[in-house]
């Protein structure tokens, strides 16, 4: 290919524009619930046109084998990781796959500047930062999906002199970037230099968040994988992928801000310490005032005056609050029997989904829509607070931080100012969590006071469920 | 710069600022399905990979290429695997019933 026909050269400018236009229709289509399977597909597809066009228009040469067999073995680890994954495990699985990819560009990078083709001081800044963003990305993940997964232990860990030592690193990264298309040094010294603080940068960033913070740092690995991609297709000259990384480096960080604004955490705060700090504020006193001393679920407090059955029976509208601890016990298909056994009755059942309740975006949708809860059943929050008041019955399940009313006037602690599902103005409540002690954010949860209209169920959320069902 | 320098940033703005404009109109009921999506999106990055791993010469170099394939290809396929996967899981209440029976 001396020299490319015009139409030729047309056809590699059309086809990129064409294949990101036809991913940005399929991200349309995703906005409703009814053609979002489709647009993945339109997606899915453009991209296996794209793979088809490298093939044809790239002289493979002698590479040939070695790129059939990564393709071969990719697709067949994927077919069984699709099939193997649950649902309740799509957290770590997006967090590994977001590293996978991240890994690919800090790959696509290195050889690319080992490879000694390219020159302009361009293409050798975009390469070292598709590699240094890469690398991040790469062991940013794996550390935030070793954590979700249970490999690494789940609190944030912080070593002395943490935050200094990750900004040392950030600088030293930066010099490197730069020195590169400066042509300061060894470029094959800087590549590896490079790779390294990369790794070490993701490692520190990520082994610092917990449990709590972990959905804005997946979003956030999501947008610098986009980013890498992004970032190598501009050293490759390659415009569908600097279109593509373009689209997901954006809808990362939208989700990031989104997932931000849901738990009032500023971004800087997730990346650069001020961890999520248990405070000591005392809950605010709900009459009658009795403190909670982390209080130890004796039986002995549960049989209160009021009768959870009597209150199921009588409940003519009905909201359900799932929370992450419902996952943990494998509640929902429970919750699912609750819901139809309600509606049989004759109840209205609605779901109330907090924005964060889970470990990603979404993550509680997924889990319900998984056993059959129709999805206009799932309301989001903002749609539902204002129905609490009116509503005869809220039953909140393994969730703590997203219906805390300290979160409205507990001033100082981590979650004031957050939104959360205002549960308590339900006329009754039934709460079914593990324990009494403060969720992640660490603030007490006056709901635990033993107001007579709200209802306490202690334990693995399955069995409290059953309770429940056995007496409807 | 040259031209297609030129080009290459102004198509990652364009692209950065369309995305953030559609994907905001995603609800957060589908938020899940619409990371696992990206996610597989960002995997685009096979073809760079492809084209490095033909360039290269050497075994090793080749070698690395394999590597980034197939971490690559995961992350395309089970991306788009999984979010076909999810999203085939949401129904309405009619389906649901049609189902139940």
């Amino acid at each position: 290919m001396n020299t490319p026909s015009p139409f030729m050269t047309v056809f590699s400018y059309a086809l990129p524009l064409l294949l990101s236009l036809g991913v940005l229709y399929g991200i349309r289509l995703m906005s409703h619930v009814k053609t979002a399977a489709r647009g993945n597909r339109i997606s899915a597809l453009c991209m296996l046109l794209a793979i088809i066009y490298v093939f044809v228009r790239t002289d493979l040469a002698g590479s040939l084998v070695y790129i059939i067999l990564g393709l071969a073995a990719g697709t067949l680890l994927s077919v069984w990781m699709t099939i193997k994954v649950k649902m309740i495990q799509m957290p770590q699985m997006v967090g590994m796959l977001n590293g996978l990819g991240g890994l690919a560009s800090a790959l696509a990078a290195i050889l690319t500047l080992f490879s000694g083709q390219i020159q302009s001081p361009f293409s050798l800044l975009t390469s070292a930062l598709a590699l240094a963003v890469g690398a991040v990305t790469f062991s940013g993940s794996m550390v935030a999906a070793g954590k979700l997964q249970g490999l690494l232990p789940q609190k944030p860990k912080v070593y002395p002199g943490h935050k200094a030592v990750t900004m040392l690193i950030l600088i030293a990264m930066v010099v490197c970037i730069a020195a590169l298309p400066a042509a300061f040094g060894d470029r094959a010294w800087l590549t590896v230099l490079i790779s390294v603080l990369g790794l070490l940068f993701g490692y520190f960033f990520a082994i610092r968040v917990g449990g709590a913070d972990m959905p804005i740092t997946i979003s956030l690995l999501n947008s610098t994988s986009g980013v890498a991609a992004g970032i190598a297709g501009m050293a490759l000259g390659d415009i569908l992928l600097v279109s593509v990384g373009g689209i997901v480096g954006a809808s990362g960080l939208l989700l990031t801000q989104i997932m931000c604004r849901s738990m009032n955490r500023s971004l800087g705060a997730v990346l650069f310490g001020k961890a999520a700090a248990p405070a000591p504020a005392k809950p605010e006193p709900v009459p009658p005032a009795a403190e909670e001393s982390a209080a130890e679920p004796t039986p002995a407090q549960e049989p209160q005056k009021a009768d959870p059955a009597e209150w199921l029976q009588e409940a003519g509208s009905v909201i359900i609050i799932p929370g992450y601890g419902m996952a943990l016990s494998q509640a929902q298909e429970q919750v699912k029997t609750l819901s139809d056994r309600l509606e049989a009755k004759g109840a209205r059942v609605r779901f109330a989904i907090h924005p964060v309740a889970g470990r990603m975006p979404g993550h509680m949708n997924v889990l319900l829509a998984e056993v059959d809860v129709p999805y206009d059943k799932l309301y989001e929050m903002d749609d539902i607070n204002p129905d609490f008041a009116q509503t005869d019955l809220a039953i909140v399940i393994g969730a703590n931080d997203v219906v805390n009313p300290a979160a409205n006037t507990a001033e100082g602690t981590p979650i004031y100012g957050m939104p959360v599902l205002d549960a308590e103005k339900a006329k009754r409540l039934i709460i079914c969590n593990f324990d009494t002690k403060p969720g992640y954010a660490g603030v007490p949860n006056p709901l635990y006071n033993g107001a007579p209209n709200i209802h306490l169920m202690l334990g693995d959320a399955k069995e409290s469920l059953e309770k429940l069902l056995s007496n409807l | 710069m040259t031209g297609l320098e030129i080009i290459l940033v102004v198509v990652f703005v364009v692209a950065a600022l369309l995305g953030y404009k559609l994907i905001g109109a995603v609800p957060s009921l589908l938020h899940t399905p619409l990371m696992s999506g990206m996610n597989a999106l960002s995997g685009i990055t096979i073809l760079g990979m492809i084209a490095v791993t033909a360039f290269s010469n050497s075994a090793l170099a080749r070698l690395v290429g394999m590597i980034g394939i197939i971490a690559a290809t995961i992350n395309v396929v089970a991306g788009f695997g999984v979010t076909d996967r999810m999203l085939h899981m949401f129904k309405g209440g009619a389906a649901v019933e049609e189902k139940e029976k």
